[in-house]
């Protein structure tokens, strides 16, 4: 068994009286890609926001290559090549397509300036084969459509060589074209070894494209499982149910349709 | 350099960019990189003109009544400057008239009852104090806003008492004056302009610089194949730039010195102003710090997530104001050869209204500083007419509000058709 590249051991947070995230434990492998499912609530978002240095943990710990690292902030996390691509996409809009990529940091003449025809040139190399419609480079990213920001947002995590990838929701707000696009580039990117966290509420998003799934409720983890040895109705019983494929009854399956 | 066959190329490109279904207005705009909304603002300015002009009998649109309204605007436009990045950043700094008059009667009071007047070094030395000052009183509000989590309105209210209040405390009341005479140029006096010559020299300098940057700018941007505008439109914004400070500098030069033919020539507030215009477009396209002002009025949280730190440029955005706010305490003062205690009264909403008429979003992310300069001078415009025309102050205050009122309102309906 190789090193992981990313475990999470005994992750909590709590804000206020909500336990958003209990003692949760999961494991992430190079080129591999983990669905984590579970309902709206569950603690997706705040575990993985952890990872990503959005918030704090209150107690556990995050190896990354078999090393303890703190991650406090994103920029601890961006560190250690961890890049998340968040389910609001965190553009901001009024700045164009290289300014939104670069953005926290940025490319810079011998003089410290902001050199924006070399990020311009580098946004549009990028952009140009991730999304070859892609034209306006220049316009606000208010003006671009759904599939050119979540492009921009894609573009902006894989543009420096992240290990590990985060992505909350990548297929929501997108057509089936752009579907399509998405998950042509999760197997190019699992392919180079990067390893993926892939975060729904809605488990057709992620089945196909994941090697496992991690399923949690109410802020603990139900438990993970090979993609390839289980059934949809069985995850979908562990995210409804939140019990193990090996506790669910036909009945309890049965009812969930 | 590339080839001119490459030009070509990219240039052909640029109209059909901009032939996309895209308006006379829009068009225009696209190819001269002025937004539509500066390009109204700009019409409005020339229609004021045009009014006030015709009813006040042309003793408006005068050489003599242009250089009085370049001299009083520059304070204002100094501080709009700054307040661009406040507003950018979705903040508001109400206390900036206050925070004029406490380092103005700070810097008199020291250069008249501390310093010994007369001495050379004396006046450089208050205006770096008084400079320093406002930079303090940045920084203490900064750090409320951006460390103590208090929402800008309150912090800056809360500002405009203690800094109006300070300013009378300093000397109980009393205006402090005459200032040193070599302090006094700074704001534009009968002497404190800088003559023909030095005027067409600053013109000129202008101009070359002007078309300079613009065709650096344009190679640069050749170099890497990306598409540029249509040569002819280059052209035509270097010279439409061109023009405008070839005639203010012969409007300037045009108004004389009392009882002679001795042109004044641009007066030194103003320079001082263009000094700050170019340092501040400056930090707001080529810094990392003015990206990351516009990057959190745009979206604060993914300011944050992308690894800003957002609450030390927070505080550097009310650094900059204080000290801006400090170098038009300095042009005021000298201009009155005075410190009162009452100065920059009311300013902060002169400020404000340059900066929204001038483009800058109160729903934060945008602005211009080009823009909040054509905002200024359209409100001392408004406010020299009406002195022209006999308009009392309180009917004044009256226009001065209803025009805010209005800029604000534009900006909503503006921003509600671009969604």
């Amino acid at each position: 068994m190789p090193t992981p590249l990313v475990e999470l051991r005994n992750l909590s947070k709590r804000f206020g009286g909500v336990q958003a995230v209990d003692d949760v434990s999961l494991d992430l492998y190079p080129g591999e890609v983990v669905g984590l499912l579970g309902h709206n609530g569950a603690g997706k978002s705040t575990l993985i926001k952890m990872l990503a240095g959005a918030y704090p943990c209150d107690s556990g710990e995050i190896l990354i290559n078999g090393d303890k690292v703190t991650i406090e902030t994103p920029r601890d996390a961006r560190h250690h090549g961890i890049e998340t691509i968040y389910q609001t996409l965190a553009l901001a809009d009024n700045l164009d397509a290289p300014a939104n990529l670069f953005l926290g940091r940025e490319l810079k003449t011998p003089l410290g300036l902001l050199d924006d025809g070399a990020m311009e040139h580098e946004a549009r190399v990028v952009l140009q084969r991730l999304n070859p419609n892609f034209k306006n480079i220049k316009d606000p990213v208010k003006n671009l459509s759904g599939g050119q920001r979540q492009s921009v947002a894609i573009a902006r995590a894989i543009l420096f060589n992240a290990k590990i990838l985060i992505m909350d929701e990548p297929t929501a707000a997108l057509g089936p074209q752009e579907t399509a696009m998405v998950a042509e580039l999760i197997q190019q990117l699992k392919r180079e070894g990067i390893g993926i966290f892939l975060i729904s509420h809605d488990l057709h998003d992620v089945f196909d494209l994941s090697d496992r799934v991690s399923v949690m409720k109410n802020g603990r983890l139900v438990g993970t499982r090979d993609t390839s040895k289980v059934t949809k109705d069985e995850v979908l019983g562990m995210i409804i149910l939140g019990k193990l494929p090996e506790e669910e009854t036909a009945e309890e399956l049965a009812e969930l349709h | 350099m590339s080839s001119d066959a490459e030009a070509g190329k990219l240039e052909s490109e640029a109209p059909k960019l901009a032939g996309l279904r895209l308006g006379p207005v829009d068009a225009f705009s696209r190819l001269t990189g002025l937004d539509t909304r500066l390009l109204a603002m700009l019409a409005a300015l020339v229609v004021i003109w045009i009014v006030l002009d015709f009813l006040a009998g042309g003793i408006f649109l005068t050489p003599r009544n242009l250089f009085n309204l370049a001299v009083q605007g520059s304070a204002v436009g100094i501080m709009a400057t700054g307040m661009v990045l406040v507003i950018v950043a979705r903040h508001i700094d109400l206390s900036v008239g206050s925070v004029l008059g406490f380092v103005g009667m700070f810097i008199a009071f020291l250069q008249v009852q501390v310093l010994p007047l007369g001495a050379d070094w004396n006046w450089p030395l208050t205006i770096a104090a008084g400079l320093a000052l406002g930079a303090l009183v940045g920084l203490w509000q900064g750090l409320w806003v951006a460390y103590g989590g208090v929402p800008a309105f309150v912090v800056t209210l809360g500002g405009l008492l203690i800094f109006r209040g300070a300013a009378f405390e300093i000397t109980d009341g009393r205006t402090v004056a005459p200032l040193d005479p070599v302090y006094q140029l700074l704001g534009g006096g009968a002497d404190g302009s800088i003559g023909a010559t030095a005027s067409w020299a600053v013109g000129l300098v202008a101009v070359a610089a002007v078309a300079f940057f613009s065709i650096k700018a344009r190679g640069k941007r050749a170099r890497y194949g990306f598409p540029v505008k249509p040569l002819w439109a280059e052209v035509a914004m270097i010279c439409a730039w061109s023009a405008l400070i070839i005639g203010f500098v012969m409007v300037m030069n045009a108004y004389t010195k009392p009882r002679s033919d001795i042109p004044r020539g641009i007066p030194v507030p103003v320079l001082i102003l263009l000094a700050v215009v170019i340092v501040m477009t400056f930090v707001t396209r080529f810094t990392t710090f003015g990206r990351y002002v516009f990057a959190m009025g745009g979206n604060p949280e993914a300011a944050a997530l992308s690894g800003i730190n957002v609450k030390r440029t927070t505080v550097m955005i009310f650094v900059v104001m204080g000290i801006l706010s400090a170098v038009a305490a300095v042009v005021t003062t000298a201009r009155l050869n005075a410190g009162t205690n009452s100065m920059g009264t009311l300013a902060e909403l002169n400020v404000i209204a340059a900066a929204v008429i001038g483009g800058t979003s109160l729903a934060g992310g945008i602005g211009t500083i080009p823009g909040a300069i054509l905002g200024a001078v359209i409100m001392q415009s408004l406010d020299n007419g009406m002195v022209l025309l006999g308009v009392s102050s309180s009917l004044r205050s009256i226009v001065i509000g209803l025009v805010l009122i209005a800029a604000v309102w534009f900006d909503v309906v503006y921003n509600r058709n671009r969604r």
